[in-house]
């Protein structure tokens, strides 16, 4: 039987909204995967650390601050730099559509904006996370 | 009978509130026969006030248009307080950053990219006075968006106005100070909730003091709502703070009458339009019971509940903005008939940003549509009476008041808080509402139903980025200016206030003169009391 997938759910940035996060967590949960939620306030070093020591196969960034422009591709960048570039990044939040197109380019795979229902966010993460021992 | 549900066919099989409550298809006598009119509803002015605090409400003066306001630099934010006050507004409010929030300075590794983006980033007094720049303090009533470093921010907001000619007495306005619900639901915060209570003991012995016009504490139901509450949770958390709050000023060895009449609210209005006129008015009879036979309060003043309502920033979507003017039309006219004392009225484009200009002026322009057009301001409680609004009133009180018993029982709301027990309530509702909203048992219009395929984009405010290297270069400046020896004197001077027990608010006003800034002085509580952290449960 393949391995279950495990996704760290993170809070980037200082806001404190973490609705968005929680339920997107329990959807994921529900649906079949392994969700470790790191709680609030995470720099991208501290969700990156988090995410390797899990041996995660993705992240699932959550920020309503507008800071995702600049946490977002730092999660990305610290992941490559670690070695981890194959970690699946997706996120979500109050983003801009006009934002998505420089959020992917940086390496952001899947983005998310309001209104998103927890079914396509499941069904998208079924499509592109894979476990990472079985895609080296 | 009204109560016979055989007939014909329904749409539904059940209608419930937005929060799920079941709603009856009809109401008649018999749902209101126990009420009491002098001991239930009593006139507007009258004991319990569930009609209202004044006997003249909105035929005396009109409710406060008062818009939050605050991104970039502090200049970017003084000048849109001069454009609100120009265009009409009466009272002011202080959005601050998150950085600002947490009581961690714009040059903090932490607020990187977070500087003047969700509102104004303030490090020292110096920039508070840029904030305030030329504003008549004397008239004016400022409301700042402020909790955990509330005790800075209030210290710096009270020394700008010093230095700029002012006197402490006239200075009037709100802190909201109020962290139960930030570690329920807002999630900012510096130290752990008993020592955050501690430092809310000594701002209302002060205010109690020194500053009779300033609320301390502006007890907030908004963002235990927005955190996806339902409003019966709204309404039994805020006054189960409430009483925390109350209990902590009288351990504080304060009279209740002496700070009670001072203690403010702060409700969401979100779109379920009688649930929220219902929740106002059983709000206003609870409260006054409270503080009446829980409290033993004596003066009116203490009793009544007064009260901000901001629209539900969280029942906007996206899709479709436009509606949104719609939405904030209906939520507008629920708080005026629910009696409230001020209010915000959301901007079509903030679920994108901080608004613009033009959607912040459509929002204002919302609640002078209602105020001098649609007549509802002519009367005062014009629903009272109503079978449906008072058995829903009554329906309220008795959801909210068992919560409260519940609070209780655990050993109050700071015991209640340490136990996790509100914020596993609200994460069950918002994922039950959001499953509601996948099964398409709610409906949100554009977005999970009468979608269009294309959306008309709308302009959306920009935060320079300039605006977090410019911010950081006035704290240097600042921090090389001042006499570092005096500000370090000051901050060891708060510390050892902290650590004997004296109020703490008047070693912060001499920190602030010494221009010590709000991270510095939050780093003094992290190193007496230890950083909060919150146990991650979904």
């Amino acid at each position: 039987m393949a391995e279950k997938i495990r996704i760290i759910v993170a809070k980037p940035g200082l806001d404190g909204h973490d609705r968005g996060a929680k339920v997107v967590a329990r959807a994921l949960r529900d649906a079949g995967f392994e969700v470790i939620y790191t709680g609030l306030h995470q720099t991208p070093e501290m969700i990156v650390n988090a995410a390797i020591q899990e041996d995660a196969d993705a992240i699932g960034l959550s920020i309503l601050s507008g800071a995702h422009m600049t946490l977002f591709p730092r999660v990305v960048t610290l992941l490559r730099e670690r070695g981890a570039g194959d970690i699946v990044v997706f996120g979500g939040g109050i983003i801009p559509e006009e934002d998505v197109p420089a959020l992917q380019a940086a390496g952001v795979a899947g983005i998310f904006t309001p209104g998103a229902s927890l079914e396509s966010i499941v069904r998208w993460v079924r499509e592109h996370v894979k476990p990472r021992g079985v895609r080296a | 009978m009204v109560s016979d549900r055989e007939g014909p066919v329904e749409r539904k099989p059940r209608c419930t509130t937005i929060s799920g409550l079941e709603i009856d298809r009809v109401y008649g006598p018999a749902q209101t026969a126990h009420l009491d009119y002098a001991r239930d509803l009593g006139d507007p002015g009258e004991y319990p006030f569930t009609r209202g605090i004044h006997p003249t409400m909105y035929r005396g003066r009109l409710w406060t248009m008062r818009q939050f306001a605050g991104f970039g630099s502090a200049e970017d934010s003084n000048r849109r307080f001069h454009y609100l006050l120009q265009q009409g507004q009466t009272g002011l409010s202080v959005a601050f950053d998150m950085p600002t929030l947490m009581g961690y300075d714009s040059d903090h590794p932490k607020a990187l990219g977070e500087v003047g983006r969700e509102g104004v980033a303030v490090d020292t007094v110096e920039d508070m006075k840029v904030l305030l720049r030329d504003l008549p303090l004397d008239r004016v009533t400022t409301s700042m968006t402020i909790n955990a470093p509330a005790n800075a921010l209030l210290a710096m907001y009270i020394v700008a106005a010093e230095e700029a000619g002012f006197v402490w007495p006239e200075l009037g306005g709100t802190t909201q100070t109020d962290m139960l619900k930030e570690f329920i639901a807002q999630k900012e915060w510096v130290v752990p909730p008993r020592p955050s209570m501690r430092f809310i003991q000594d701002m209302l012995v002060f205010g109690a003091r020194e500053l009779p016009r300033w609320n301390i504490i502006s007890i907030s139901g908004y963002h235990i709502r927005e955190a996806g509450a339902t409003a019966v949770q709204e309404l039994a958390f805020t006054l189960a703070d409430g009483i925390a709050y109350v209990q902590a000023g009288i351990d504080a060895g304060l009279d209740v009458d002496a700070f009670a009449p001072r203690l403010s609210f702060f409700f969401d209005c979100h779109n379920d339009f009688f649930e929220e006129i219902a929740k106002f008015r059983a709000a206003r009879r609870m409260w006054a019971r409270i503080m009446r036979e829980r409290f033993g309060a004596k003066l009116p003043r203490s009793w009544w509940l007064r009260f901000h309502t901001q629209t539900a920033g969280v029942s906007l979507t996206a899709q479709q903005p436009q509606n949104n003017i719609v939405r904030v039309a209906l939520q507008a006219l629920a708080a005026v008939l629910g009696g409230t004392q001020s209010l915000h009225t959301n901007s079509m484009d903030e679920t994108y940003a901080l608004p613009t200009e033009d959607a912040v002026r459509i929002a204002l322009r919302t609640q002078q549509i209602i105020a001098h057009e649609s007549g509802v301001a002519n009367t005062v409680d014009p629903l009272g009476g109503s079978y449906f609004v008072e058995a829903l009133t009554n329906r309220m009180e008795e959801e909210a008041g068992a919560y409260i018993r519940k609070i209780d029982e655990l050993g109050g709301m700071v015991r209640a808080v340490e136990l996790g027990f509100p914020q596993r309530e609200i994460a069950e509702a918002s994922f039950r509402f959001q499953q509601a909203l996948e099964r398409k048992e709610k409906i949100i219009v554009g977005v999970n139903d009468f979608a269009t395929p294309e959306e008309t984009p709308i302009p959306i405010l920009r935060i320079d980025p300039e605006v977090e290297r410019a911010q950081i270069e006035r704290l240097h400046r600042v921090r090389a200016k001042r006499d570092s020896a005096a500000a370090r004197a000051a901050l060891d001077a708060l510390r050892r206030a902290i650590e004997s027990g004296e109020n703490t608010m008047y070693p912060i006003v001499d920190a602030v003169r010494a221009r010590a800034s709000v991270g510095e002085i939050c780093d003094v509580y992290r190193a007496v009391h230890g950083e909060y952290r919150e146990p991650a449960i979904i």
